[in-house]
């Protein structure tokens, strides 16, 4: 009886959190979506999302979105299945993750400075004689760009899993005569993919609503989700529209953590989560 | 769990320890909250030595504040939170804020520096007789060019932007007006104009520029130009001035088809916490020594007569930047057109970089 109410009164910080931080903005921002800027009661909000512009913006965010999550996890993956094979993995570990305490506008200036006309890229293409080339404010540049800044987290979840993952089990498959190709595909890709899925998730839902990074490195050639955000709540002053988009924003992230989610099966008990 | 407590009071200890500490430090620099003045301005927009010296003179300490676009300037004020005493909007931004009620009427009485502004700058149609605001700055929006990059293009006429020899070198500034305000112009329209089919005709010719169109962005430009990454840019005449004093090879020009004339403004927003300071602070910023530093500093044109006088003949003789007041009848005013319309430009404008790419 006594550690029940215990329980319970240690629950309660966490719940009073929830409540405040995470359903009360909600519940405004779905509240907010619902009113027009004279503060009158509307749906034209929602009928705006689906015009040319707005649906143009959510699919392109995506395919950006999805770009940046496929490079990540190419580069990522490899990347996590060296790093358990190291001897001071941890401290290999560290050094990836530490550019990741550096101030994000930080970085990004300094990429600026990178791709450059007159930056190191350049001047490096140039020795090989292929010339100057427009880098900054390209789609590349973008990708590039987001793909560096996320890559610690897509890493760390990853590496998680396969740190987890038991050397016998591989011995054993190789040993039941399975090639490297099999034993990739049906044994360590099944008991990592938790730490893959919780990857994509620390990834694409970010980049959906990136919005510093299609200013300084993409020009606004670029435009997401979240610069539409900001655009509406800050220069439109239109508080409606701006939280409709949030609201399918949060519907689209929702969705995403469906189908990333985490199902339990016996498989994927060695997975990051136990 | 012994581990745990142990933790958290050396937590709580150091953060008492910072507290005090801080308390300290501000004492120390002679502040006891109500002496402070809240200042919010664009980003660089101020010759910071002058901050300085406003402090010692009048004994306030100074926390200075900035901001990017009129828009985030009136959100954060509406919003109330911190209690900004100046505050320097532009023209149509003083019009939405008197009507929202958001500025303090200013005390002429304690402005006697104000004999220093030119009368062309005063009493304009945005805030009749200067109830709620002071002239800080003008300027106009026109084409920054590097001649040594280009083949003897001019910029006489906004269509020379389109020209297909200038493909990726365009920049342009990140503001809905600014830019659909260009469309505009190029077309013979006012920059003003609510009339749908003028903004759509607007929009459309904008979208042929978009192979021209290196980036769409706000202060990093200046960086840009003056590095010579591009070899044109839209952008205010005072971001021009800038350029051109760190890369002499520049030029700037007002397109013959008109273009945005536009004034900033001190106001004294209803948030003010020391309206005393705020009045000291306007009447010390006119002084014509003062506004002649700061103008030489921002590179902006100043509307201060006397300051003019003070610097040097061949910054203010340049009509690129001091335009003859004859030749600023192209020019235009923004007016603010409400927030539907305004709602309009944006959506225009996104509509505008989204065909960028």
């Amino acid at each position: 009886m006594e550690t029940k109410t215990t329980k319970t009164f240690y629950l309660i910080p966490y719940y009073v959190w929830i409540a405040l931080f995470v359903i009360a903005p909600i519940a405004l921002i779905a509240y907010y979506s619902f009113f027009d800027l004279h503060g009158n009661f509307t749906l034209e909000n929602y009928l705006n999302f689906f015009s040319s512009v707005y649906l143009k913006l959510t699919l392109s965010s995506f395919w950006y979105a999805f770009l940046i999550t496929f490079f990540t996890l190419v580069i990522a993956y490899p990347t996590a299945y060296l790093l358990t094979k190291t001897k001071h993995k941890q401290l290999w570990l560290l050094l990836i993750i530490i550019p990741s305490w550096i101030n994000l506008l930080l970085k990004t200036y300094a990429f600026i400075g990178i791709f450059g006309l007159y930056g190191p890229v350049n001047a490096f293409l140039n020795v090989f004689g292929i010339g100057e080339k427009q880098i900054l404010f390209t789609d590349f540049s973008f990708v590039f760009v987001a793909v560096y800044i996320f890559i610690p987290f897509m890493i760390l979840p990853i590496f998680n899993s396969l740190d987890k993952l038991n050397p016998s089990l591989i011995d054993a498959s190789r040993d039941l005569g399975a090639s490297s190709w099999t034993t990739f595909s049906k044994v360590i890709l099944p008991l990592t993919i938790n730490g893959v899925k919780a990857g994509i998730q620390a990834v694409f839902i970010p980049s959906l609503s990136l919005f510093m990074i299609t200013r300084l490195i993409a020009g606004n050639k670029v435009i997401t989700l979240g610069t539409a955000i900001e655009q509406q709540f800050l220069v439109t002053q239109n508080w409606g529209m701006g939280s409709t988009i949030a609201v399918f924003l949060i519907i689209f992230m929702v969705i995403i953590m469906i189908i990333t989610g985490q199902r339990d099966k016996g498989a994927t008990s060695n997975g990051n989560n136990k | 769990m012994k581990e745990i407590t142990r933790a958290a009071i050396a937590i709580v200890v150091v953060c008492i320890i910072l507290f005090g500490v801080n308390n300290y430090l501000n004492q120390s620099s002679g502040n006891a909250g109500n002496d402070t003045l809240t200042i919010y301005n664009w980003g660089e927009y101020i010759d910071p030595d002058l901050i300085t010296q406003f402090e010692e003179e009048s004994g306030y300490r100074v926390v200075y504040e900035t901001f990017d676009s009129n828009e985030a300037m009136m959100t954060k004020i509406e919003q109330g939170g911190t209690s900004y005493d100046i505050a320097v909007p532009s023209e149509y931004a003083i019009e939405k804020m008197k009507e929202n009620d958001l500025l303090l009427e200013i005390d002429h009485s304690k402005i006697p520096n104000m004999s220093n502004i030119d009368p062309y700058f005063l009493d304009l149609a945005f805030d009749p007789k200067n109830k709620y605001s002071i002239p800080y700055f003008w300027g106009t929006v026109g084409i920054v060019f590097n001649p040594a990059l280009l083949d003897g293009q001019s910029f006489e006429s906004w269509d020379a932007l389109w020209d297909p020899s200038l493909e990726g070198e365009v920049l342009l500034v990140d503001g809905a007006r600014e830019i659909i305000g260009m469309g505009l112009n190029s077309l013979g329209y006012s920059l003003n104009s609510t009339d749908e089919k003028e903004l759509l005709e607007a929009t459309a010719k904008l979208k042929e520029l978009t192979p021209n169109v290196k980036a769409i962005i706000g202060d990093e430009v200046t960086q840009l130009m003056i590095n010579e990454e591009a070899s044109v840019a839209v952008t205010f005449s005072g971001q021009a001035a800038d350029m051109m004093w760190e890369n002499e090879g520049l030029d700037y020009a007002v397109p013959e088809e008109g273009s945005n004339l536009w004034f900033d403004n001190m106001v004294i927003p209803k948030t003010a916490a020391n309206v005393e300071g705020a009045h000291e602070f306007i009447n010390f910023m006119l002084d014509a020594e003062v506004a002649a530093q700061n103008a030489d500093y921002v590179g902006y044109s100043t509307p201060n007569t006397a300051a003019v006088a003070l610097m040097d003949e061949e910054v203010t003789s340049d009509e690129r930047f001091y335009p003859p007041e004859e030749s600023r009848e192209n020019l235009e005013v923004y007016k603010n057109l409400g927030l539907e319309m305004l709602g309009k430009y944006n959506e225009l404008f996104l509509e505008f970089k989204m065909s960028s790419n």
